[in-house]
């Protein structure tokens, strides 16, 4: 160990998920330094998904260690996870429909949230200073996304590229270090996929947030990553600068398919 | 006493902040919605902060006579601005904030432009590109630092930085604002204001304070405004309108504008606001009302027949006071129900409820929506004005309101017609000149007169009526009269057509090249499960047809009415597969047809319509707001119109 900028925040060190006879990860390592954007990429089954959420405890590796800011946390639930300060967001978006985008919002400042029931119920108190302080929280993602527009919107009423931005805010609102971010862009337009690029830059560049995103569109992952790790058939394939993957023969063959024999 | 006479220590504006921070220091100038609070400065902070802006320009070396470019939505830090590079004696160029680069440029370099202050990195990213292009820009100062991390451009500086810049000066030089400030003379240009001109470049309109502060006052008193009102300044700065308004008007008589939150918000903050002094242009009472009537299709029937009901009677009520008829009792009974049960509700829900006095201007407005607002209760009136007026020229008594007149010249304005029917005016409100163009000047300008190019007549009641553009008033192969933008606004009055464009000069007769509104037509397609994918395909469907064909239909039937105007019926109608799009440069920023390049771009669709074909392939050049250029292709049909009683057939 050289020091504490160089350490990975995240190291994930030989990791595989099993269900049943079926390895959706097979031994794979994989280090997330601190303030980078990572990008991971792979053919459809690839175990993209899979890594993300045993990062994020959803699954328990059968093997393997996961390791978040020096300390084993291989086998931590989601809601452990998540106040540790890895927040996520979903391949299919996971808004609570009712409730509008302010609601949204204020749901991912919960694991900040102290007091008792009781205070919060009759909004007196610390309960209510707390509750103004979350929103003043809030307010400044609202703004930072730019949704002030649909604040009081209830969220299942919103397009889909404007919910997947209310997810990202839901997840920012959690303060996270680690951001994952499962496909972030999928559906969206070009518009929408330009501001959110944007967004995501920001999120990096003036939080400092670290950032795991898997994405299928390669010319946002080529924009945007500091570095690509590739899965294919649960493996990770190659992992290195976005220019190098792109040249890498083995990622090549990934994509266009050659035979696995 | 002379009416242009200023108080020495009141002549220029920001003499004026400076006595509103001294007098009523502690009461509100300026609010902006930001993190979800509408978040006050008071005057006292309004001279204050444009004062640090003023030292931090001086720091980096401005002086007289300097140009600062303002590009941005509504924010405080704008119009401080303003004042600062008044205070200096510079002059604000105030810019459209959704220009393209070409625009931008035109202006920045015709204007010598050295300073620019802009609201964020996406006009930061604009003034890089063309900086090349403009030799004499030489700093470029932005509000918000958001992902302005990575730029190292030396000529950079962020709003606050500049602050912190004019602190430190003042230190090195604690008169040197207050020495600025009393060198202002009332004759200084203010502003220049770029027209955005439906022909060729646009020009530099320069205001001197004295127009500005006379103009603003003048019509204050005529309105009886006070120093409470509220307004919601939601226009382009780079409007002549939002100057006149949210400046010179609020520093004027000392009242409180307000910024909305964003663009997508402005009608929820309108709501919040309850402003009492409102300006809108045609297409957003537009709006407003479309968004009302989509919104009660969807209610419960025994509410919409209410609502319905009760709307039907305020207008047939409001039509017969503007047309001065008698009112029957039993209506005149019914209305202060319909007040109790629909219209103050919906004036409350639109955030009109406190509206002492509204504005529309710069095109005609849509007899339906004109009635529909004033028969709520909102006294909504016609203005017309010009940027080379300091915008007031007629005003609509209150009171004295009709369907199709522009009002009255507000004090000190005169008015005439030339005998070639062009309305002429002369007023305090004059402008200095166009910058750098005096020969424009001179053909605009004869004894202080002002030749406004519009065709107009004066009523017997004194009442101002505009025909149209005086050079687009032309005449058919025939002889006939032909008022193009008369026709394209009784076209544009229906709520399914957003733009017309009507040809006939020279023509044997009239045709008509329409743009569906998508909102109003998609909702009437919905309805009658008519399934589209896009506006192009939307536009051909031959239902739409159908329904255009009436709405033609109508408006020829009220040509045939008037003498003059009946060779002038539209023979034949096709609906453009594209909107016109001011990046297209077809229009406007302000929504005006570019007539010119419009038969230009679409001759070979209007040589269609004076052939017999019925159809024609099209390709067409789109620019998307980014920048790039596509091609969109449609078969556009072309649809003859009977029009019955006439012998020249199409």
């Amino acid at each position: 160990m050289t020091g504490p900028d160089a350490r990975p925040l995240l190291e994930v060190a030989g990791v595989s998920v099993r269900f049943g006879a079926l390895v959706a990860l097979n031994q794979v390592s994989l280090g997330i330094c601190h303030g980078e954007i990572l990008a991971i990429i792979g053919p459809n089954g690839a175990g993209k998904t899979t890594l993300l959420n045993a990062i994020s405890g959803f699954y328990h590796p059968y093997e393997g260690r996961i390791v978040f800011d020096g300390k084993d946390r291989t086998h931590l639930k989601p809601p452990d996870v998540a106040a540790l300060g890895i927040a996520r967001t979903f391949q299919n978006v996971a808004l609570f429909k009712g409730m509008s985008v302010l609601d949204n919002l204020m749901t991912g400042r919960l694991l900040k949230m102290k007091g008792s029931f009781l205070l919060e119920a009759l909004y007196w108190g610390p309960a209510r200073r707390q509750e103004l302080e979350h929103r003043a929280f809030v307010e400044r993602i609202i703004d930072f996304l730019e949704i002030q527009a649909i604040r009081k919107t209830a969220a299942g009423r919103l397009p889909y590229g404007l919910q997947k931005r209310v997810e990202l805010g839901r997840a920012l609102a959690a303060e996270p270090e680690l951001l994952l971010l499962d496909e972030p862009m999928a559906g969206m337009n070009v518009e929408e996929k330009e501001d959110m690029c944007r967004f995501i830059l920001d999120v990096n560049g003036e939080f400092g947030t670290t950032i795991a995103l898997i994405e299928h569109d390669m010319g946002v992952v080529m924009d945007i990553s500091d570095r690509v790790a590739v899965l294919d058939y649960g493996r990770k394939i190659a992992d290195g600068a976005p220019e190098q993957v792109r040249k890498d023969p083995a990622v090549r063959d990934a994509y266009l398919g050659v035979s696995h024999d | 006493m002379d009416p242009q006479a200023l108080e020495p220590d009141r002549d220029t504006f920001p003499k004026l902040v400076r006595c509103n921070a001294e007098h009523r220091g502690h009461k509100v100038a300026i609010r902006e919605k930001d993190y979800g609070i509408w978040q006050s400065y008071t005057w006292r902070e309004y001279f204050a902060e444009a004062r640090l802006i003023a030292l931090g320009l001086a720091a980096l070396g401005f002086t007289r006579g300097d140009k600062t470019a303002i590009i941005g939505d509504n924010r405080p830090q704008l119009y401080w601005t303003v004042m600062a590079s008044q205070a200096l004696g510079g002059v604000p160029v105030p810019i459209y904030q959704d220009s393209i680069e070409k625009e931008t440029q035109y202006i920045i370099d015709h204007a010598e432009v050295r300073f620019a202050v802009v609201e964020d990195q996406e006009q930061v990213d604009k003034l890089l590109h063309i900086k090349a292009q403009c030799p004499h820009l030489e700093h470029i100062i932005y509000d918000d630092p958001r992902g302005m991390r990575g730029y190292s451009e030396p000529f950079l500086t962020s709003l606050a930085e500049l602050q912190e810049l004019g602190k430190k000066f003042e230190v090195g030089h604690p008169t040197y604002f207050d020495d600025e400030l009393a060198r202002g003379k009332p004759d200084d240009v203010a502003i220049i204001c770029y027209t955005s001109g439906t022909t060729g470049v646009p020009k530099g309109a320069m205001l001197s304070h004295r127009n500005l502060i006379v103009t603003a006052r003048n019509a204050a008193e005529f309105e009886g405004l006070q120093s409470d009102e509220q307004i919601l300044s939601y226009l382009p700065m780079a409007w002549v309108g939002d100057h006149i308004f949210s400046y010179a008007q609020s520093i004027v008589t000392g009242f409180a504008i307000n910024c909305p939150e964003s663009v997508a918000t402005v009608l929820h903050d309108l709501k919040e606001i309850g402003p009492t002094y409102f300006f809108a242009p045609p297409r957003i009472w537009e709006n407003i009302l479309t968004n009302v009537m989509v919104r009660l299709e969807d209610c419960a029937w025994p509410k919409r027949k209410l609502v319905h009901f009760f709307l039907e009677l305020a207008q047939d009520i409001e039509r017969a006071r503007l047309s001065r008829q008698p009112v029957p009792a039993w209506r005149r009974l019914l209305y202060p129900l319909g007040r109790l049960f629909v219209y103050g509700p919906l004036r409350d829900n639109l955030g009109m409820r406190r509206i002492r006095r509204a504005y529309t201007a710069g095109e005609a407005i849509g007899p339906e929506i004109f009635v529909f607002f004033r028969a709520l209760g909102v006294n909504v009136k016609q203005i017309y004005g010009m940027t080379e007026a300091s915008v007031f020229i007629t005003v609509q008594k209150n009171g004295d309101v009709r369907l199709d007149t522009a009002g009255t010249p507000i004090p000190n304005v005169e008015l005439r017609i030339s005998p070639e029917g062009e309305v002429l005016y002369r007023s305090p409100g004059v402008f200095l000149g166009y910058y750098k163009n005096p020969e424009a000047t001179r053909q605009t300008v004869e004894d202080g007169w002002v030749h406004s190019g519009d065709a107009g007549i004066v009523g017997h009641d004194g009442d101002l009526r505009i025909i149209d553009r005086a050079k687009d008033v032309g005449r058919l192969a025939d002889g006939t009269l032909f008022a193009p933008k008369y026709l394209e606004n009784k076209l544009k009055f229906s709520q399914y057509i957003k733009e017309a464009v009507c040809i006939g000069q020279g023509r044997q007769f009239v045709t008509a090249l329409i743009n569906i509104d998508l909102a109003a037509v998609g909702n009437w397609a919905e309805r009658r499960n008519i399934a589209y994918t896009s506006y192009t395909d939307l536009s051909q469907k031959s239902e739409v047809y159908d329904l255009i064909h009436q709405e033609v239909g109508r408006v020829n039937r009220s040509l045939a009415e008037d003498e003059a105007l009946r060779g002038a019926r539209i023979r034949k109608f096709l609906i453009l597969h594209k909107e016109l799009d001011p990046d297209d440069e077809e229009i406007t920023r302000t929504r005006k047809v570019r007539r010119g390049y419009i038969a230009q771009k679409y001759a070979a669709l209007i040589e269609t319509l004076y052939g017999d074909r019925e159809h024609v392939e099209v390709e067409a050049k789109v620019t998307y707001e980014d920048g790039r250029t596509g091609t969109i292709r449609a078969d556009v049909r072309i649809r003859d119109v009977a029009v019955p009683g006439d012998s020249v057939s199409p």
